[in-house]
């Protein structure tokens, strides 16, 4: 098996989403090699190394520093078919994702996406991956090679496993389409913190708050958290909260790593915008609130009391 | 200015989806509808044809036979032209197939633009216009929540992870926006009315110059081994405050290494 | 205390407007794509397609059907066990009962009386003999029937409700449809579109219960009858179940409490839907007068009886609704189906047989000779609007089955007034002597009349997710997702006392309404569109098209 991992990176660091399938893939054995674009990339692959990349190729060139998809997809193709590739894997990203489904259509390869793991199961390579709102595990494979597989993101820890790798420069044929998408203004940080459909930890509330004041209660330990904070249905409602913070069947559908709920009792029409987070905490004082069926951590307690002394501890925690 | 709109038909989320033990897929047996997702992008072509004072908008689909009377949706709130793909061969066809069938039906049409929706209600999967916009050959622009046109260009507000990106493509284009985008209209009376009369045209793959090979199960690279049920949730701890809650709640969100 | 002390803010003169505008000209327009509706556009087809002239002269679109569901089917619920004739008729014999879209034919079935223990198996009542009748869903059943008056010429607008009707010298000229994209308080959205009016011939009402512009018109007209109409709330489930159910049972008594002083009045069902599905639902009379009494927690409660719950073991809840059921039969009826311009039909109008619990082979017959009146109106050349000029509808109706069933149990429902036992005993002479007995005519009291009693009817198991459920999950399998500021459609006094806060907040099936301090609060989206708050104290009006539920298989 030769496998090929595209290395994602913002702000001169891997992600560690991408690094996390670098692991995955050494343990699966074969050759593994991973692939860095940008422009001054070169840096990264000694880290890529760390992580299980015996190769490590870098295409390093100003026309690849604006994180668009296409000019990447002409240089993974080249990698592929030169080099053998039987396997590539991304991490999904809004751009990985991109880069992916168009090497798909110039490979004329399969890629199957949202994988929760990658196995070798009787002698084929073989995804996991929910479908239908994670209610049911799909086992996918590959027809063909090469086999593309995006994974989703939280899936893999990266695993250190030292070593060094050969570094391969790459210079990029890129073709004329490839490069009509021009980036105009590239995204910054956003000060305010992640939108909820992007937050990797969100804290909400519900009526078990009490009074629209409290929602200052979740803020703080959003903060704290490096969160988003998200409401019901019934405090929006209420005017507590605004709308584009809704979560649920009639509002945003979320899959965090780590979803607090504050009061809220846990109805279908809110449990199904929220089912998929990695992790669900809910902090209710009534024990029989229906989340407490589903939460992976449920307490029973008063979250008047129990919000602040946690968000005092997480900070202190994170200082440390 | 002509914009295709690539459109899919879905099966009604209100009727209870299900995955076909015996083929393996999505049971499209049921009633569908327009995916909800694809009328954002709808709306955005209408916006634009309004803004630019005329042109043609044309939806775009591969489905069974039903899937025509859920497109006339879009033509209900101002689309003009319907062309449905619908072959047996094509039933079963992964994201190669898919984009191959798509992607000589646009080549046909020659759009100045080609729009997507954010993602398929049914499948989730949110990658199909990158793998159209190679075989097309055209610049693409994804997760667009605002757009603007000027003369032979676009412009649009991509949003990912970091914030929004402004990227800028001539035309003809490739273009998948968001549902952030806009609040699409509701059709008019009259529109509902008017739908039924515009054109709606059928196409086989053969229309398309594609052989049965190059679709269905046997056009795919990815194939579907086995349904079953998603691992457990794990044990669901529950605890009583004592005063040590907030401790307890720290301590397993660094146990799950989640802080 | 009683409802109707705290009448809502509804004046049916508001949804009486000329035209101003009219945008938009139809031949017949059918309001409700319902079993009435549907055979009456099909009717109409079939008439059309012998007579081209008059199809052309009704212009490009000679029937229109407004639906205000998403699609046809999605607010239509039944129980149902289908009487086959009216369509046989309908269809004059060219399609067959076995390519219909039933789910099987009643070959047995059961009547018990329940006790919490026990089912004791007791006669079928005469009136309530089902062999040769179908099972059938009304959803899919509408959904066939759509397609086939599709086929037939009619064009089906769906999402779009009727909102108010046209009314200009006298006389009925169409309907103005409802606005879409309008916020909580009344504000125009950016998507804001506007309704529109619509001119036709004729107008036919096939509302359903609790029909909004029927309501509306019958004021208007003065067509209302001696009595008024009076309501059940039917709240059903389907279930998928491992052994197939080969009989139709009805059952009586528990949990309904028989004491006079209840007025608990109905029972329950439970249909085969083919091998691996089954209703069960609850009908109660919405005449009741305990403040806590919970139709849907009765149904939750009906499940753990024995006889129930060893059908549905091991089964799946696949789908839920609520719907009420015009109860007061041929006394409830109006004194007249027809005004200038305008046709009433099917469970709009009243005609349901309680007894039978039959109501959807009325719907098509009442829709198809209401066709075959707004034909020959046109036909003649006459204005429909000419006062007099649809009364054959009346006349025809009058000399059909469907008049004659309603007339011979007229006396039957009212007399389970008298409590259980004895109102058994009346309705088993009035079956005896065909509606001879009891003598003379009962009378109907309005159900928001009743006095209210606290009686601790609220004993209710809770909910264990498996074979018992609570309200929110069962809004939610009835595929509910109307947007949370769309602005509030029930018209209803807030500031009431707590019995009557209460009283709403256990009667409805869908948790719109909570008693809070001072009053009630009230979530309109959970709203399934029963109709029950008509029926006591408050006043449903259609909400932005398209919202509501989608029923598939009720």
């Amino acid at each position: 098996m030769k496998t090929l991992v595209y290395l994602e990176h913002h702000d001169g660091q891997i992600q560690k989403d991408s690094l996390g399938v670098l692991s995955k893939a050494a343990s699966l054995g074969g050759e593994v090699e991973a692939v860095l674009l940008g422009s001054g990339v070169e840096g990264l692959a000694d880290e890529a190394a760390r992580f299980g990349a015996a190769r490590v190729h870098v295409a390093d060139d100003a026309r690849l520093e604006a994180p668009l998809p296409q000019p990447r997809v002409d240089v993974l193709e080249r990698l592929v078919r030169d080099g053998g590739v039987d396997t590539v894997v991304f991490a999904a990203t809004v751009l990985s994702a991109d880069v992916a489904a168009a090497l798909a259509a110039r490979l004329e390869a399969g890629l199957n996406w949202d994988l929760t793991d990658l196995v070798e199961e009787s002698g084929r390579l073989v995804g996991k991956r929910p479908a239908l709102g994670d209610s049911v595990y799909v086992d996918v494979g590959w027809s063909s090679e090469p086999r593309l597989a995006l994974i989703r993101s939280g899936t893999f820890e990266p695993v250190e496993t030292g070593g060094s790798a050969e570094v391969v420069s790459v210079d990029p044929q890129l073709e004329e389409f490839s490069l009509a998408a021009t980036m105009l203004e590239q995204a910054h940080e956003d000060s305010e913190g992640p939108s909820i459909e992007d937050a990797d930890v969100i804290v909400a509330g519900g009526r078990g708050l009490g009074g629209p004041e409290n929602f200052a209660l979740v803020e703080e330990l959003a903060k704290a958290l490096g969160g988003a904070v998200a409401a019901t249905r019934a405090v929006v409602d209420a005017g507590w909260y605004p709308y584009s913070a809704q979560v649920g069947q009639t509002g945003k559908t979320v899959s965090p790593k780590l979803y607090i709920a504050c009061g809220i009792s846990g109805a279908i029409q809110h449990k199904v915008g929220m089912q998929s987070s990695g992790l669900i905490v809910a902090i209710n004082k009534d024990p029989n609130a229906p989340i407490f069926e589903y939460a992976d951590l449920g307490v029973v307690g008063d979250l008047h009391e129990i919000l602040p002394k946690l968000t005092e501890l997480v900070r202190a925690r994170r200082a440390a | 200015m002509k914009i295709a709109v690539c459109a899919k038909y879905v099966p009604d989320a209100a009727a209870r989806l299900r995955l076909d033990p015996a083929t393996k897929r999505l049971d499209r047996s049921g009633e569908g509808a327009l995916n909800p997702f694809d009328i954002n992008a709808i709306e955005e072509a209408l916006r634009l044809k309004e803004a630019a004072g005329d042109g043609e908008i044309v939806i775009v689909s591969l489905g069974p036979e039903g899937a025509l009377e859920a497109m006339r949706k879009a033509l209900a709130m101002g689309a003009d032209r319907v062309v449905l793909v619908s072959d047996e061969e094509a039933a079963g066809s992964d994201l190669v197939a898919t984009s191959r069938i798509l992607a000589a039906v646009l080549e046909r049409e020659q759009a100045d633009l080609v729009l997507f929706g954010q993602q398929a209600s049914d499948s989730d999967g949110a990658v199909l216009w990158a793998a159209v916009a190679d075989r097309l050959r055209r610049p693409l622009i994804s997760q667009v929540a605002e757009l603007t046109r000027e003369d032979g260009k676009v412009r649009g507000k991509r949003q990912t992870e970091y914030g929004y990106d402004v990227i800028e493509a001539p035309l003809p284009a490739v273009l998948a926006v968001s549902d952030a985008i806009n609040e699409p209209r509701y059709p008019s009376l009259k529109g509902i009315m008017g739908a039924k009369k515009k054109p709606q045209e059928t196409v086989a793959l053969g229309d398309l110059g594609l052989e049965a090979g190059a679709a269905g199960e046997a056009g795919s690279a990815t194939e579907v081994y086995a349904l079953g049920d998603p691992p457990p949730r794990g044990e669901t701890r529950k605890i009583d405050d004592d005063g040590s809650a907030a401790d307890a709640i720290l301590e397993f969100l660094a146990e799950k290494k989640v802080l | 205390m009683k409802p109707s002390d705290y009448l809502p803010p509804f004046d049916p003169a508001e949804f009486v407007v000329a035209p101003a505008e009219p945008e938009i000209e139809v031949g017949v327009l059918v309001v409700g794509a319902g079993p009435a509706g549907l055979a009456c556009a099909i009717r109409l087809g079939q008439l059309l397609e012998g007579a081209p002239e008059l199809a052309e002269r009704l212009g490009d679109v000679p029937v229109a059907v407004l639906e205000k569901g998403k699609q046809p089917g999605s607010h239509l619920l039944s129980g149902a066990v289908v009487n086959p004739r009216s369509l046989r008729t309908l269809f004059e014999g060219r399609v067959r009962t076995d390519a219909m879209p039933f789910l099987g034919r009643v070959e047995h079935e059961s009547v018990y009386y329940l006790t919490p223990k026990r089912a004791m198996r007791i006669p079928a009542p005469p009136t309530m003999r089902n062999r040769g009748n179908y099972v059938a869903s009304l959803s899919q059943l509408g959904r066939w029937l759509a397609e086939q008056a599709e086929e037939a010429g009619a064009t089906i607008l769906p999402e779009t409700t009727a909102s108010k009707l046209l009314v200009a010298d006298g006389r009925v000229r169409g309907v103005q449809t409802g606005d879409r994209g309008r916020g909580r308080d009344g504000e125009e959205l950016s998507n804001f579109e506007p309704g529109s009016e619509v001119l036709a011939s004729v107008t036919v009402l096939a509302e359903g219960t609790q029909g909004h512009l029927t309501g509306v018109a019958l004021d208007r007209f003065g067509l209302e009858g001696e009595n008024p109409q009076v309501w059940a709330l039917g709240v059903k489930e389907v279930w998928r179940v491992q052994k197939p159910l080969d009989h139709v049972i009805h059952t009586m008594g528990w949990p309904l409490r028989g004491a006079k002083r209840y007025r608990e009045f109905g029972g329950s069902f439970v249909y085969p839907m083919g091998d691996d599905m089954v209703t069960v639902g609850m009908v109660v009379g919405l005449d009741y007068r305990d403040v806590e009494l919970s139709v849907h927690d009765l149904l939750q409660e009906l499940k753990t009886h024995r006889l129930v719950r060893k059908i549905l073991e091991g089964g799946e809840r696949i789908a839920w609704g609520a719907k009420t059921i015009p109860e007061g039969g041929f006394l409830s009826l109006p004194r007249q189906l027809n005004a200038p311009g305008l046709l009433i039909c099917g469970d709009g109008a009243g005609l349901v047989n309680v007894p039978a619990l039959k109501g959807i082979h009325y719907a098509v017959e009442s829709g198809r000779l209401a066709a075959e009146a707004a034909f020959a109106s046109l036909q003649r050349g006459e204005a429909p609007g000419r006062s007099g000029a649809l009364a054959g509808y009346d006349q025809s109706l009058r000399e059909s089955f469907v008049w004659e069933d309603l007339k011979r149990v007229r006396n039957m429902r009212p007399a389970f007034e008298r409590g259980f036992w004895l109102g058994g005993a009346i309705a088993g002479a009035a079956t005896a002597t065909r509606g001879k007995l009891p003598p003379g005519d009962a009378h109907t009291e309005r159900d928001a009349d009743q006095e209210l009693l606290s009686g601790g009817a609220a004993s209710y198991p809770a909910p264990d997710g498996v074979l018992t459920f609570d309200k929110l999950s069962s809004v939610f399998l009835s595929g509910n997702k109307t947007r949370d500021d769309a602005p509030s459609h029930i018209r209803v006094r807030t500031d009431v006392p707590p019995e009557l806060a209460t009283l709403w907040e256990h009667m409805c099936p869908a948790q719109v309404y909570e008693a809070v301090d001072g009053g009630v609060e009230v979530t309109a989206s959970n709203c399934v569109q029963c109709g029950a708050i008509t029926a006591k104290g408050g006043r449903l009006t259609p909400p932005e098209g398209g919202s509501g539920p989608e029923y598939t298989v009720t």
